[in-house]
């Protein structure tokens, strides 16, 4: 059971750096988005699921999961209101070479 | 996390935008209230988490929605030599004032010289609850307690009359037909629909667990309050209107400072002295529990009123500037 738990820490951590880095790395506030929105909504069930294993308490579980639970519903609402404010403020993403795509004529 | 708060201080300062400088705001709080956690005030940190990293940018936030985002360019040429004078001279003065200061963690600092360890040692014989916070700042320093909530009191009452458009009477009531069509946004709305409640519930649940946990009515206030403002930014100003009343919260902040006040009044027809809760009860440590419990009350419903009126103040005033 310790040992799982620290697996699933690792794994969290390594999750949350790779989003940090994507965050550092990619060239459009979409991309960016994407980086941080999904790997941090599984990083923090990894790092939770990993404590639980940890705690060997009943109460202390209960707390982990409402946490986790409050993170899967706010974590994934915060990001698509981030993007969908950027999309309406008039933020387009990106292609390859750095050109940002004209808008859609039916959006208009 | 020293070292975090002094760098996001040190971007906060040279940030330009004001947009940036509000976020860096509220990762300072949100740092801060970390903080506290780790020197184990978990009561302060409470109220930081919420002021400090929630409704205090949100206010700067809808400040900069009505003045603008820029910043007005610095005048060329003419460096302002007395303000950093002056802020040099004070920012000295203060560090060689805290070069008196005991170490920290100092046994023989004054701080534990003095009442704290008589506070420590008997408020568990005395008040008879868990948290040392409560019993101190409800019980020992109620007096001071009651200063500070008249403190957040005075303030609300200076923001509805700093905040009032000229000639209004009374307190203000919107108007259905210059209220602009709200955006809706599904996802958000339907979400926090399923938070809010819980938010709500976890307020009264800090309110009245305030004497065993760490809480009490500064933070169930402000938690009550930020469950209420995020219902308003979503839903749009009129919809949090129609479901609580500005005029409500108005009278619902100087009820708080009421209760609060009564209590005090109440023990002293009880022959007692001013906020001694002795009268209440023959056995000494409930009458302790029903003064604090009354106090508590008082200041959470003056502190949950006195944020969302600032919040509607403001709120307001955007609105009108959008129409």
């Amino acid at each position: 059971m310790e040992w799982v738990g620290n697996i699933c820490l690792f794994i969290g951590s390594f999750l949350l750096l790779t989003g940090a880095l994507g965050f550092l790395r990619f060239r459009d506030f979409y991309a960016r988005i994407h980086a941080c929105g999904i790997t941090e909504t599984l990083a923090t069930g990894f790092i939770l699921l990993g404590l639980f294993l940890h705690s060997d308490a009943v109460l202390p579980q209960i707390k982990l999961v409402m946490i986790l639970l409050f993170v899967l519903f706010s974590s994934p609402t915060a990001s698509h209101a981030l993007a969908k404010a950027a999309w309406n403020a008039g933020v387009r993403p990106r292609d390859s070479d750095g050109v940002r795509l004209p808008l859609p004529p039916s959006d208009q | 996390m020293l070292s975090l708060l002094v760098a996001t201080a040190v971007a906060l300062i040279r940030v330009r935008g004001l947009l940036a400088s509000i976020m860096l705001t509220s990762v300072y709080g949100l740092l801060s209230a970390s903080f506290f956690v780790i020197m184990d005030a978990v009561d302060v940190a409470f109220t930081e988490a919420a002021v400090g990293a929630g409704v205090s940018p949100l206010l700067l936030l809808l400040t900069v929605a009505i003045v603008g985002r820029k910043e007005a360019a610095p005048a060329q040429g003419r460096r302002a030599a007395m303000p950093i004078l002056l802020v040099t001279v004070t920012g000295a003065l203060l560090i060689i004032g805290t070069l008196d200061m005991p170490p920290f963690g100092a046994a023989d600092a004054p701080v534990h010289q003095h009442v704290a360890p008589y506070y420590l040692e008997q408020s568990g014989g005395e008040i008879g609850i868990p948290n040392v916070v409560t019993s101190v700042l409800a019980s020992y320093r109620a007096y001071d307690t009651l200063g500070e909530v008249l403190v957040i009191f005075t303030a609300g009452v200076a923001v509805i009359l700093a905040l009032a458009p000229p000639g209004q009477r009374g307190s203000f009531r919107l108007d259905d037909s210059s209220a602009t069509p709200f955006v809706p946004n599904t996802i958000v709305q339907v979400v926090s629909k399923l938070l809010i409640p819980f938010m709500l519930l976890f307020a009264c649940y800090v309110q009245f667990h305030g004497e065993y946990g760490p809480g009490g009515g500064f933070q169930a206030g402000v938690i009550f309050a930020s469950g209420i403002i995020l219902y308003g930014l979503l839903y749009g100003l009129p919809t949090v209107c129609r479901a609580i009343p500005p005029p409500v919260v108005e009278v619902l902040a100087a009820v708080g400072v009421l209760i609060y006040g009564l209590t005090g009044v109440l023990s002293l027809l009880g022959g007692s002295s001013f906020l001694d809760y002795g009268v209440f009860a023959d056995d000494p440590v409930t009458a302790q529990h029903i003064g604090i419990v009354c106090i508590e009350l008082g200041v959470g419903i003056t502190v949950a009123a006195v944020i969302i009126t600032i919040y509607y103040a403001f709120a307001r005033q955007q609105e009108r500037g959008r129409s």
